[in-house]
This record gives structure tokens, C-alpha cells and sequence, in this order.
């Protein structure tokens, strides 16, 4: 098995393993456990075909400990077994934040000594989506996981258009309160409806500004790729779980970022 | 399930103090008095729609605009509302101006058509007409009332309590109808279909049979008379009558809830405020809507499910406990002036405090039997774990399965099936089989646990929901001396300044507010004439 001494940061030079396999009682075991349903009967069939799919997937040997019939059309398995399959970490990428993060009051600092004027926010829920509690969570004073929103911070002004604005509308807004940033949120994905309208939004305001004139456009949701900035045409995607104090963070960098290029 | 659980187990007792119950609903009252008075001089667009609905028109043109919207659009364009849709429609009827009201409607959208507000006894004979039209709509609401006491006799109610509430939600009515099928075939009592995420601002009901939505489906008459159809089937099959539920909220409200009297729908979501606080509509459009929508859900003879548990998931469990038993106040409030009755009144709570505080289980319990203890008539609506789902699905499961035993130690009535996958996807097939497992063990080993279950006296759960009432009369009592300007509504000077929920919303702001129209002397309405000349005759829902 291949492996590599650890950086800097584990004094005791302990050798880590590059290759590992999932555990389940003893290194190496590769035990995983994994359910399903199959739109068949419960019989023996359908236990064959589950053990089959399990085979598929890697997991050999594969153990049937559960099925059960819902109703006459499906069965429910559950399956433990070893998976074949193994992992290399150094083919692992990991997405770091690009920006540190600030205090509130550093927020304010940093966009005084920046922008001198205060920073503009313009968030709402586009297309469909009636839900405002990710927006709300970001912008609203009440915030959210024990951060005030973005509506707390003194240099910071929030224009929150609530939800279900159509597109137009979300730009001519944007351009009247003359935006920084544009913050969307999108949770619903049904039928990918959050990429539909996240590509409609960011195309919208490309075509309404000059170029280099954009304002930061960020979208939020729990379904985004991380690093799919580049598809959706927007400049940053927060996930599920994002407080206002990283958006903040993250608004300061990136003006702080285009205030240096601006320069250069 | 083998365990038959009595009716009525024996209520376990919170020593709570009989004056200070009194006090909270007096001061409920004070509060939602003055808004009632704002409800009775103002009429909607949408209760103006539901009372042509109720005559009988339906239908949209083929871009999908209803005929209710044009023809009462046409009629305000030209007359204005302040009188009531009805009256000059019914006399453009009588002038010969079209020959039926879909005839009208059409030549009114095509302004083909011209209306005017009829004097003396031209203005006496519309709204002798308007009555006698609108009279089959509300005699088909009472059909459909026998209908399902009837049925409900025959199939019987749910051997359990609490009753099992499930949600489906494709967005294809086509697909909802199997897996209600089912979702009933495997234990589910009530058929929640969730609607599509938006219509609850939208100005209009979209017609016709959908089959695309977005994470729900949406609320139509024909969506509602299919899976309506499909239950009875299914009710016949098992021996057990299964309800539907759809949601009376959002712009629409007064329409969906005739709509849901027409076509037998049993439970409705209908909250006094949910739909200023969370989406933003304006609050004199909901008091008024609601109002409307109320009172055809007392003739109807449906139950409403009232939404508290969403003040749970923006704010924190513990400390807006109290906030709870104020919506649940004022629903109840609202609901009695509209002339619905206890057995009508699903009055929601949640379980939502942080598993990760001390005592958390214990602070539950004492939340749900106050509930219970305030409000020992109203079916109450017990509502799963949300906010601390985490993703962690075997957390989720055990967190469900403690909800579920609360629900049994506290006698809830209506329990809303909460899932593990829940904030995770769409709950899978098997997601919904385990969490009815989850339900049917827990109803098995503990359902007749409220019997056995007193918590002592001044301990710990009898101080938590004593000190959660007294908050809310707290509230209420800031609520009702919250007077601005003179003349000023406090309950509308509270929405107006957070006081619920952090969310401000003025009462001369947020959506629908266009489609208010204060009534002028005279102003006739034919439906409500019915509705406040027939109070319902003592429930045989449950």
C-alpha cells in the first residue's frame, strides 16, 4: 500500500496511508452498509436482484440482512458488505474558502476604508420560488445559527425584494439602487428549476450591464455544485448552512479584490 | 394496528390557573375584535370571485385565466367592487345583456359588455337573482357535508388516535392519486397534497387537471374532485374513510376554500396569519379572505389545520414557545366568529425545540399538553421535527420516533408524519414506510400511555407550560395596548412592528393589497348573506 509521510502539521510524523478502504470494525475491512428499493414483488428473485445490484455497486461479499415488502409492487433491502472499490486521497480536491473570515465590525471597517459609502445588497427569490427563508436567513436582522443578517451591519444597505420576482424586475431594481451584489436564493429544484433560473438571472445581467460593470451575483441553495460558478455564470454559490457573517466576509473580499484590480 | 386506543383517553391534568386562561382568551378577543370589524366593511377580489364560483361559473380562457378573474375585473374596471360583484352582474344577466354568466364572462373579457349599478327595485330584483343563483353552490357544500357524515358513518373514522396524516407531493396529480392509494393502504388516515411552491401568489386558481408543479401540486377544482374520487375508492376498500386536505391560504384563499366545500375536500390549512408574516400578503386582504374562507369551511363542515409550527422554524423553540399559544388563541378566536366549532379547529404546534438542550423532551410534553389542556375540544395538529433534522437520517429517525411518543403521552389528535429524510430530498418510498413503522410501534407500545402519564404537581412540566401561558398573556396583553395613531388597530400595529415572528408588515403594504375594496352602504353579497343566515348545526365530523 502506498504511503506518504504527513506534512508539518502532524509533529508525531505518524504515516497516513494514501489509499484507504471504508471501516467497519477493522482497518481495512471496506465495510459499508447501503438500502434501497427495487419496484418488484418480495420474493426470492428480488432478493437475487438486490444481491446483484449490491455485486454491481462494488460490494463484495454482499449480505442481505433486510427485505421487505411496501405494499405488493416494492421491496426494501438493506445490504452490508465489503466494497472492492478504494479511495485515493491525493485524487481528493477540496474547495477552501477563498476569504478569511471577519467579525462585523471588521466587515464595516473594510467596506468604509474600501468603498467609503455603504455597500448595496439586493436580494430576492426568483422564478417559482416562494421561499424566502434562505434570503431571509442571510438578510434579515434575525439571521441565522446565532449571526445577525446582513441587515445588521451598518455599512452594509439590504434591499430584500422578497420573493418570486421575475427576472426583469430583479435587474431594474439592482441598477436603480446601483447593487454591488446581487443575492439570490433558490431552494427549490425540482426539475433543476434553480439552474434554469440561476443561468436566466446571470445571462439578465450580463446583457443589462457593461461589461466589468456586473454587480457581484451570488446565488444560495442546498442543491448548487460547489464550483459550478462558471456554468451558472455567477460569481460565488453558497450551500446549506451558510451564515450571513460568511456572505458578509465574502463581500468584502470580493470588493476588496475588484477595488485592487480596478486599480492596477 | 391491534391496540384500539379509547376515543377520549383520560386528558392528563397541568394544574393551570382557570382565571389566567380566561384572561388569554378575553385578550384575544380585545385583539381580534376590532380586526374582525376591518373584515366585515371590506370585500377581496377573491371573495368576490368565490361568490361567482359558488353561482356556478368555472372555466378559464385558453391562455388559463379563469373567467372569475375577467368578469370581476370587468366589473370593477367599470363599476368598482364597493358594491359587490354580484349585483351588476345579475342585472347585466336580467337586461339580456348574455344569457348565462360564462356567456358574460366572456363577452365582459372580449368588452363586449356593459355594466352598471341597477337603482331601486332593478337593484332589488340583481340581488334577488344573485341569491337565488348562488343558493345550488351553497346547497351543493351541504350535499357534500351529508355526503361525508354519511360516508364516514359507513367507512367508519380511524380506529386510532391520533388520526395519521401524510403528505404526497409530485406535482402530477396522475402520480399524487397512486401514491395517496397507497400512502392509505399502508395506515395514512389523511391525504395531504401539497401544493405547488407559489400559488400562494398567484391572483387566480389554475384550472383543470396539472401535471406540473414545483415541489407540490397544484390546487385546482379538478385536481381536488380526482384525488377526492380516488380516497372515496380507496375508503370503500379499507373500511376507513380517508380525508383529503388542501390549503385555503395565499391570494386565493376565499376561492380554494369554496372550492374545497364543492368538491368535499374534509381538512384545510387555514392560518389567521400565516400568510402576512410568511409571504408577505397584505394583512387587511388576509383578515379579510380569511374571514370568508372560514365561514365556508363551518358550513362545509371542514376541519382547518391552523400553521403555529412555522413560527417554530424561523424562531427559537424554547423561547417563542409562547408565540404559539398566541396564534393558537387568535386562530381559535377568528375561527368561533367565523362560526366554526371546536371539532373544527386543528390548531397546530410543532416539535421543534433542539434535541441538544437539557430537558428538551421534557419541555415538549409540557408545550403539547398545554395545547391540549387550552383547547380540550380541537382536534389538535401535532407537526414533526423539521428544523433539527439535520441530514444525520438515523438522528432523524429516533427524533421522530420521541415526536411520535408525544404525541401519544399528550393525546394529540392529527399527526403529521414526520419524516427522516426530511430537509434531505424528497422522501423516498421506503422513507415514508419506515416512518409509518415509526408510528404504528410507538401507537402499539405506548398509545395508551396519556393514561397513565400526570406530571406531578409545580414539577417541572407543569411550571414550563405555566410559565409558557403567562408569557402569552404577556404577549397579548402588549399586543392589545399596542396603539399607535388613534383609531389604529393594535393586532394590525403589532404585525406592523414585528412583534411576530421579527417580520414587519404594515398594513398598507405587501401583496394583494390592489385587490381590497372597502364596501360601500348597500354592498350585497349574496354568499355571505347564506353563510351568516345558517350557522352550521352542531358538527358529526368526528
Amino acid at each position: 500500500m502506498n504511503t506518504r509521510v504527513s506534512g508539518s502539521e502532524n509533529a508525531s510524523s505518524q504515516i497516513l496511508p494514501d489509499i484507504i478502504r471504508p471501516y467497519g470494525d477493522t482497518t481495512g475491512d471496506g465495510m459499508v452498509q447501503v438500502s434501497f428499493t427495487l419496484p418488484i414483488p418480495h420474493d426470492k428473485r428480488a432478493e437475487g436482484a438486490a444481491l446483484q445490484l449490491a455485486a454491481k455497486m462494488g460490494l463484495a461479499p454482499a449480505l442481505l440482512v433486510h427485505a421487505k415488502a411496501m405494499g405488493s409492487d416494492f421491496t426494501f433491502f438493506i445490504v452490508y458488505g465489503s466494497v472492492s472499490h478504494l479511495v485515493d486521497l491525493r485524487e481528493v480536491v477540496v474547495i477552501e474558502r477563498e476569504f478569511a473570515m471577519l467579525s462585523a465590525k471588521d466587515v464595516n471597517t473594510a467596506i468604509k476604508k474600501v468603498l467609503r459609502r455603504k455597500l448595496v445588497v439586493v436580494g430576492a427569490c426568483i422564478g417559482n420560488d416562494a421561499h424566502t427563508v434562505g434570503i431571509d436567513a442571510i438578510l434579515n436582522i434575525k439571521g441565522f445559527a446565532g449571526e445577525k443578517g446582513l441587515e445588521y451591519y451598518s455599512e452594509i444597505r439590504v434591499v430584500n425584494c422578497g420573493a418570486q420576482v421575475l427576472v426583469p424586475e430583479l435587474v431594474a431594481r439592482a441598477r436603480a439602487e446601483k447593487a454591488d451584489a446581487v443575492l439570490v436564493s433558490q431552494v427549490v429544484t425540482q426539475k433543476d428549476r434553480h439552474i434554469h433560473n440561476t443561468t436566466t438571472m446571470s445571462a439578465a445581467f450580463r446583457e443589462a450591464y457593461p461589461a466589468g460593470k456586473v454587480p457581484l451575483l451570488i446565488v444560495g441553495g442546498p442543491r448548487f455544485e460547489q464550483g459550478s460558478e462558471a456554468v451558472l455564470g455567477v460569481d460565488r454559490i453558497f450551500g446549506k448552512g451558510t451564515t450571513p457573517g460568511e456572505v458578509a466576509s465574502y463581500l468584502v473580499h470580493a470588493i476588496g479584490v475588484d477595488a485592487a484590480l480596478s486599480v492596477t | 394496528m391491534s391496540a384500539v386506543i379509547p376515543d377520549s383517553p383520560a386528558r392528563p391534568k397541568l394544574e393551570l390557573d382557570p382565571r389566567v386562561i380566561r384572561k388569554a382568551r378575553a385578550l384575544a378577543r380585545k385583539a381580534g375584535a376590532p380586526v374582525v370589524k376591518i373584515a366585515k366593511t371590506h370585500t377581496t377580489v377573491s371573495v368576490e370571485r368565490a361568490v361567482l364560483r359558488l353561482a356556478g361559473l368555472s372555466g378559464a380562457d385558453h391562455e388559463g385565466e379563469p373567467w372569475v378573474n375577467h368578469l370581476v375585473d370587468a366589473v370593477r374596471e367599470e363599476v368598482g367592487l364597493e358594491l359587490g360583484v354580484t349585483t351588476p352582474v345579475f342585472d347585466a344577466l336580467r337586461r339580456g345583456e348574455a344569457p348565462d354568466l360564462l356567456t358574460l364572462a366572456q363577452k365582459a373579457a372580449a368588452g363586449s359588455v356593459s355594466f352598471r349599478l341597477p337603482q331601486g327595485r332593478d337593484g332589488i330584483a340583481a340581488q334577488k337573482l344573485a341569491l337565488r343563483s348562488v343558493k345550488p353552490g351553497m346547497a351543493r357544500i351541504d350535499k357534500n357535508r351529508v355526503t361525508r357524515d354519511r360516508l364516514i358513518k359507513r367507512h367508519g373514522n380511524p380506529r386510532q388516535r391520533p388520526w395519521i396524516y401524510l403528505i404526497v407531493a409530485t406535482g402530477d396529480i396522475y402520480e399524487d392519486i397512486p401514491q395517496a392509494q397507497t400512502a392509505a393502504r399502508e395506515g395514512a388516515d389523511i391525504i395531504a397534497v401539497i401544493r405547488s411552491t407559489g400559488q400562494s401568489l398567484l391572483d387566480f386558481v389554475p384550472e383543470g387537471a396539472t401535471r406540473e408543479g414545483y415541489a407540490g401540486t397544484y390546487a385546482t377544482q379538478e385536481n381536488f374532485r380526482l384525488m377526492r374520487a380516488a380516497l372515496d375508492d380507496v375508503s370503500k376498500e379499507l373500511g376507513r374513510y380517508i380525508r383529503l386536505v388542501n390549503y385555503a391560504s395565499g391570494l386565493c384563499m376565499p376561492e380554494i376554500a369554496t372550492l374545497a366545500g364543492l368538491e368535499r375536500l374534509d381538512m384545510m390549512l387555514n392560518d389567521s396569519m400565516y400568510g402576512i408574516l410568511f409571504r408577505d400578503i397584505n394583512p387587511i386582504r388576509t383578515f379579510v379572505d380569511q374571514r370568508f374562507s372560514r365561514q365556508i369551511h363551518a358550513r362545509a363542515g371542514i376541519i382547518i389545520n391552523t400553521g403555529e409550527d412555522n413560527y417554530l422554524t424561523t424562531a427559537d423553540a424554547v423561547d417563542a414557545a409562547h408565540t404559539v399559544t398566541v396564534s393558537q388563541l387568535m386562530n381559535e378566536y377568528f375561527a368561533k366568529e367565523a362560526g366554526l366549532e371546536d371539532w373544527q379547529l386543528g390548531l397546530g404546534h410543532a416539535f421543534e425545540i433542539s434535541p441538544d438542550i437539557p430537558d428538551s423532551f421534557r419541555m415538549e410534553l409540557a408545550q403539547a399538553l398545554l395545547a391540549r389542556q387550552l383547547f380540550p375540544k380541537a382536534p389538535l395538529k401535532w407537526m414533526p421535527p423539521t428544523k433539527h433534522m439535520t441530514g444525520d437520517i438515523f438522528r432523524g429517525y429516533l427524533l421522530d420516533g420521541f415526536f411520535n411518543l408525544a404525541g401519544a403521552m399528550t393525546s394529540q389528535d392529527i399527526l403529521l408524519v414526520g419524516m427522516m429524510t426530511e430537509a434531505v430530498v424528497t422522501p423516498f418510498l421506503s422513507d415514508r414506510d419506515l416512518a409509518l413503522q415509526n408510528v404504528r410501534y410507538v401507537l402499539n407500545a405506548a398509545g395508551g400511555l396519556a393514561e397513565d402519564f400526570h406530571p406531578p404537581r409545580d414539577g417541572f412540566i407543569q411550571t414550563r407550560a405555566r410559565q409558557v401561558l403567562s408569557e402569552a398573556v404577556d404577549l397579548l396583553d402588549k399586543i392589545v395596548s399596542d396603539t399607535g395613531e388613534p383609531g389604529s388597530v393594535p393586532l394590525l400595529q403589532a404585525i406592523s412592528d414585528g412583534t411576530f415572528g421579527l417580520m414587519k408588515r404594515p398594513a398598507n403594504a405587501g401583496k394583494g393589497l390592489d385587490g381590497v375594496v372597502r364596501c360601500a352602504p348597500g354592498y350585497d353579497n349574496p354568499a355571505t348573506t347564506l353563510l351568516a343566515a345558517t350557522r352550521t348545526e352542531g358538527g358529526t365530523g368526528r
